[in-house]
């Protein structure tokens, strides 16, 4: 733990500002965007929940919440832990209090101006690369605002080796620049909409070699460097091999971004680009589980302490679901399982245990451990983290496992033929209709996780505001 | 990190993470390679007009549809990609080929099925079928869990706007005429007025500059040029009929 150990010669005055108003607005975007998944999950369920509207139609809306919960609440709380664990992984301030204010409003400006562009209906219809091209542009700026904060302070630091968490830091900075650039190079028809330069299947595979890796190096690579930064922290223990970060970083890094085309599997796509896709994503799981074991295996020793510790059971289950979707997704990209998973909501349910699993937990359970510390109260309410756990645990199950049920009965009977060797489900709406209990059931799970975050942040505000802060002088862990 | 003693590939490792300048290009490199791999020789790949003699741009009240069917994101619920499997061609026809997509700018593949395949949707049921259709799902799939677009009923669309569209797919390779482009209101409402003619004769009164007019254009012609196509060449070459790829 060389890096992290005692401070360097002189006193540095980190930014802890900046800190704060990323994790404000992560939990606040957090709220919003599993809000509006609840919403689409009840239009699913029940139809006229759109209230005759344009504005909140599923089309409409399933947009802004993958926006708001990917963009929003993860992009944010990547910041917030990059900008906390990076000045004190580098013994350094931020290189410019302006850029970090600066990257802090423009992306909150980007995520307002989703909010209203999306409902509007003004979309360029690339999955998480919906948002039309003035704020696209809007992204480019605020993003080189961000490295040249980033890259800077890398510059300026006083710690010379750099920690593996700021590798995946790196590599989150630079594939994103390099992925929403490619992906959105358009020519605009009026202010509002533009057309892609790429046709047909060259732009169907520029877009899922950016969709998949946006799950790679947006929803992954920060996570990860997180982990990397705040388990050893939290568990008190030191990262369990060296060697293994090393190894998975390159290959997950190298590997990841081949694997596009598997969203592409029984198109018109040449058959090698799927084939590539197919292989490279079952490679994957490899370098994905050497984080998995490398995060697991830094608790050997505190195992015991998962029994007490909330914050410490919320990033146990943030890595075991990290294994068990980074399992689930090689699987899917076999083209036998392929054909029967794709188009389903399988896929819905492989996401989700990825997204509340993963990266919602591994949050929850970083928010936890920060809260305390950048406002120096101790948590209001220590007991309703415990409970938020238990919600999110139960939420995801039901949610994952209503959507594998529901995925697999679509999926099988899209293709069900009866003796005659005809189709055994002709009418599709027959197959829709069999849906509406696991519809109804998911949207049970997603409301009860989206309790669990209400519980988080009522608790946070609480906490904040002090008035809880005499009733529970232990309530802070004394990690170091 | 517990490896004090560190030899081979370790060390040097350190030694890179000293480097940040270093350690960044060597990232970038690792990220690029994949990427170029799969998606430059796209380029120099037959997938465009010419491997599916036939397939034609969209047009000017179809692009208008295309734009409405972005809008509402009816790609979120619908796919435009019929897979070469037995029960997928039974249950919508022709799997798809490379070519049809030739003009799709953006592509609208789908990823998820909460609805039916669109692909081969055009000429499958009548117009008036889905004018009643957007109106109210229910009246003519009894269950389907679709929202009513009434709204397209009462909104317009504006051919201007729509040249617009035009102007910019012209540059993003749509062979579109500078003469297709000055002209295309007039080509709009003569082709509106057509669809406008059937819905009257089916009993339904409506104007040909509503949204729903430019929506039905376009469901109306999806897969279309690609059945003729493939129904041709299948004709011209007796040793294509019927294949599947694996």
């Amino acid at each position: 733990m060389e890096y992290t150990g005692a401070s360097g010669q002189h006193e540095v005055q980190y930014d802890d500002a900046v800190v704060k108003l990323f994790l404000i607005a992560t939990v606040t975007w957090a709220v919003v965007g599993m809000l509006v998944g609840v919403w689409i999950a009840l239009e699913l369920a029940w139809w006229p929940a759109n209230l005759g509207l344009p504005w909140t139609t599923f089309g409409r809306l399933r947009p802004l919440h993958t926006n708001a919960v990917i963009f929003a609440f993860g992009g944010n709380i990547c910041f917030t832990g990059i900008y906390y664990s990076m000045q004190r992984l580098l013994k350094t301030r931020m290189f410019n209090d302006t850029l970090s204010r600066l990257h802090f409003w423009g992306w909150q400006s980007i995520i307002v101006a989703a909010a209203i562009t999306l409902p509007l209906g003004l979309t360029q219809s690339k999955e998480y690369a919906e948002l039309i091209w003035p704020i696209d542009l809007l992204i480019t700026v605020v993003w080189v605002i961000f490295a040249v904060n980033f890259f800077g302070t890398l510059y300026i630091r006083k710690v010379k080796h750099l920690y593996v968490a700021i590798w995946f830091y790196m590599s989150f900075v630079i594939t994103i620049a390099v992925l929403h650039i490619v992906n959105s190079l358009a020519v605009p028809a009026t202010l509002t909409r533009s057309y892609p330069i790429y046709a047909g299947l060259t732009d169907a595979l520029v877009q899922w070699w950016y969709g998949h890796n946006a799950v790679g190096f947006f929803l992954t690579t920060p996570f990860l460097g997180m982990m990397y930064y705040f388990l050893p922290k939290i568990a008190e223990r030191p990262v369990y091999s060296y060697r293994l970060s090393i190894v998975h970083f390159w290959a997950l890094v190298f590997l990841y971004i081949w694997a596009g085309p598997h969203h592409l599997l029984y198109s018109a796509l040449p058959e090698w680009a799927q084939t590539l896709g197919m292989v490279f994503s079952i490679m994957l799981l490899a370098p994905s589980w050497g984080g998995m074991l490398n995060g697991l295996l830094t608790l050997r020793g505190a195992w015991d302490r998962v029994r007490t510790d909330p914050i410490l059971k919320f990033l146990v289950v943030a890595i075991s679901f990290y294994g068990m979707s980074t399992f689930e997704g090689p699987m899917m990209s076999i083209r036998a399982v392929n054909s029967l998973s794709h188009f389903t909501n399988w896929t819905i349910g492989h996401v989700h245990s990825g997204a509340l699993g993963w990266v919602g937990m591994i949050s929850f359970g970083i928010l936890y451990w920060l809260v305390p510390r950048l406002w120096n109260k101790p948590l209001a309410y220590p007991a309703w983290a415990t409970t938020h756990f238990w919600l999110a645990t139960i939420g995801i199950v039901i949610y994952t496992v209503s959507m594998w049920a529901a995925g697999l009965t679509e999926g099988l009977e899209w293709r069900a033929f009866d003796d005659a060797g005809q189709l055994k489900y002709p009418n599709f709406v027959d197959i829709v209709h069999q849906l509406q209990p696991f519809y109804w059931l998911r949207l049970i799970g997603g409301a009860i996780y989206l309790i669990g975050a209400l519980m988080m942040a009522w608790n946070f505000i609480k906490t904040v505001s002090g008035s809880a802060a005499s009733r529970m002088p232990a309530a802070v862990p004394t990690a170091s | 990190m517990s490896e004090t003693n560190e030899t081979g590939y370790t060390a040097a490792h350190r030694k890179l993470e000293g480097k940040s300048a270093l350690f960044a290009v060597l990232t970038t490199v690792a990220i690029l390679i994949g990427g170029m791999v799969e998606i430059i020789p796209m380029f120099s790949t037959q997938t465009g007009p010419e491997t599916l003699p036939g397939v034609t741009p969209y047009t000017a009240l179809e692009v208008a549809g295309r734009d409405i069917y972005i809008r509402e994101g009816c790609y979120t619920c619908h796919s435009q990609m019929v897979r070469p499997m037995r029960a997928e061609i039974l249950r919508y026809g022709e799997w798809t080929r490379a070519g049809e997509y030739a003009y799709d700018h953006p592509f609208l593949l789908g990823s998820r099925r909460a609805g039916p395949d669109l692909q081969r949707v055009g000429g499958k049921y009548p117009d008036a079928w889905h004018y009643e259709h957007m109106r109210d799902p229910r009246s003519t799939s009894p269950g389907s869990v679709m929202p009513s677009y009434s709204w397209l009923h009462h909104d317009t669309y504006d051919p201007a706007d729509i040249q617009a569209s035009m102007r910019a797919l012209k540059k993003v390779g749509v062979p579109y005429t500078d003469d297709e482009i000055s002209s295309a209101p007039a080509a709009m409402a003569a082709e509106a007025q057509g669809i406008v003619g059937r819905l009257t004769q089916a009993g339904v009164s409506t104007e040909p500059d509503k949204e729903i007019v430019a929506v039905i254009a376009y469901l109306q012609r999806l897969g279309k040029d690609g059945r003729a196509a493939i129904a041709a060449r299948a004709t011209a070459t007796p040793a294509a009929t019927g294949a599947v790829a694996p």
